[in-house]
């Protein structure tokens, strides 16, 4: 469990990055921090492995306040994605994957050995392991991300705009495998998006935020999307508009959802709350 | 071109190699001063070049020392120390190692400062220690670079260390020196060559250590054939 306690960060200068933000991610949950730049998302992320101290309030992981413990021993112990993966250019894909748990003291050999492992967990080919980082495309990179922050089996994972940097179509393959994953491994999982699909496809609950950290409001995704608590929140995940109205079509007895613009985007199976037609 | 000729004639002289004041004594001496104020340099100007690289404090100080230090005449600097420190190698070190600081200094500088920040922050966000950071990440990502300061460190003082003869018995100075007191052009000469020759095969030996980092440092970048050798 990870426990944003009052939280403010404030630069020199005057500028708020967090005015007060408290929040409890519960264990093996997912949660979405969303908003758009200068909201402070990051920054948040960022204080759970103290990347960032607070000016004032407290981070506690499992009731245990993050400033009591060594940084270093911390941010080994927590899995950490970012955009583009972040990997070290000049070493391999399994040399990547292996850093952590190498740093930490584990035969260069055994790390990497069980780094394979990894990398076909996250889908990519284990002959993919001698490659440097600038060989693989995007998305591979990004799994290579993934699975160098499983590498020391952390109980948590922080992902700053993990899929940011892929194109929508690969993006959507890494979150159904991110998901895939996630029920397997039942980590708590931290990240931080401006995409609110992504939030949505991949979070138990999503916090929407305001400049400053302000949660605007937060809920699972259906209470999200089925009543937005403002016109901010409302437009922020698009509600109203042709993409998120959908209504049904009858053609031929068979019922097609459609959206706004009338643009058919599946087909309505029969409910089994509903009973069959 | 007759000179040219005598240069040569007098550089293909084997009486004119051997013995305590040879030709190949001179240029071991002339090889062994230039490397131990290169050294000197690298000792000095490595550490802290990648200490403000890394941290980011203390940039005006390789923008003062770069330009001012480059602004500063060697000779002079040599007549000055010379006068204070007397006859012998104390005060041509110093004025060369003036010379060599700045492009060290601004190498290992530069190239620290080149490697992406976010490279860094991932890998720091992992977990690594600072010093693991520079010394896993920054050092091999900032060795082509910094490689380039240390070479254009060793030809600057290879080129001007025959001056260490003005104030000392040692190097292709000597020579050079001689001639121009004796008027025996052919050695003077010769003696230049020599020098520039030396330069050249230095030169040539810091392109293949700096290529090889580079390769290293981009290993994508290699030819094929280059990323096994390296990985083995």
């Amino acid at each position: 469990m990870i426990e944003f306690d009052a939280v403010r960060k404030e630069y020199p200068g005057g500028t708020v990055a967090v005015a007060g933000f408290s929040l409890r991610v519960p264990s093996h949950s997912v949660v979405a921090l969303v908003g758009s730049s200068g909201s402070g998302k990051t920054t948040l992320l960022r204080m759970v492995n103290r990347m960032v101290e607070p000016t004032s309030g407290a981070v506690r992981i499992d009731d245990v306040d993050v400033r009591s413990l060594d940084p270093v021993g911390l941010r080994r112990s927590i899995g950490y994605v970012l955009q583009a993966g972040g990997l070290l250019p000049h070493r391999t894909v399994a040399d990547n994957v292996a850093t952590v748990p190498v740093l930490a003291g584990r035969s260069r050999r055994e790390a990497r050995a069980d780094a394979l492992g990894l990398l076909e967990r996250v889908g990519l080919d284990p002959a993919l392991a001698d490659r440097y980082p600038a060989q693989l495309s995007g998305g591979q990179q990004q799994r290579v991300g993934v699975a160098r922050a499983l590498a020391a089996d952390p109980d948590i994972l922080l992902m700053d705009e993990p899929f940011g940097a892929v194109d929508p179509i690969v993006r959507e393959q890494l979150q159904a495998e991110l998901r895939a994953l996630q029920a397997e491994l039942g980590k708590t999982i931290l990240f931080v998006t401006h995409d609110v699909d992504e939030a949505f496809a991949l979070a138990d609950e999503v916090v929407v935020l305001r400049a400053g950290a302000e949660i605007a409001q937060r809920g699972t995704p259906t209470e999200i999307l089925a009543a937005p608590a403002d016109d901010f929140v409302a437009a922020f995940v698009g509600a109203g508009t042709a993409r998120r109205t959908l209504r049904i079509r009858e053609l031929d007895g068979r019922r097609v959802v459609v959206d706004g613009d009338d643009r058919p985007t599946g087909v309505l199976e029969a409910d089994a709350r509903e009973g069959a037609p | 071109m007759n000179l040219v000729l005598d240069a040569l004639a007098w550089l293909l002289d084997s009486a004119n190699w051997d013995g305590r004041g040879g030709i190949g004594a001179r240029i071991l001496e002339h090889l062994g001063f230039s490397a131990a104020v290169v050294a000197a340099a690298c000792a000095i100007g490595i550490p802290a070049g990648v200490a403000i690289g890394h941290s980011g404090r203390g940039r005006s100080l390789v923008i003062v020392l770069t330009s001012g230090a480059r602004a500063l005449p060697t000779l002079g600097l040599l007549t000055i120390l010379g006068l204070a420190l007397g006859i012998g190698l104390d005060a041509p070190f110093l004025a060369l190692l003036v010379l060599a600081l700045p492009p060290v200094l601004a190498g290992a500088y530069a190239g620290v400062e080149s490697v992406a920040r976010e490279t860094v922050g991932a890998s720091r966000a992992i977990g690594m220690t600072e010093w693991q950071l520079v010394r896993g990440v920054e050092l091999p990502l900032a060795a082509p670079v910094l490689l380039g300061g240390v070479r254009s460190a060793a030809l600057q003082v290879i080129s001007t260390a025959t001056l260490a003869a003005y104030v000392a018995d040692t190097g292709l100075g000597r020579p050079l020196f001689e001639g121009l007191k004796t008027q025996r052009y052919d050695m003077m000469l010769g003696a230049s060559l020599l020098v520039a020759l030396l330069a050249l095969v230095v030169e040539l030996g810091f392109q293949l250590v700096q290529s090889a980092a580079a390769r290293r440092a981009e290993p994508h970048r290699a030819p094929s054939g280059a990323r096994e050798r390296i990985s083995a």
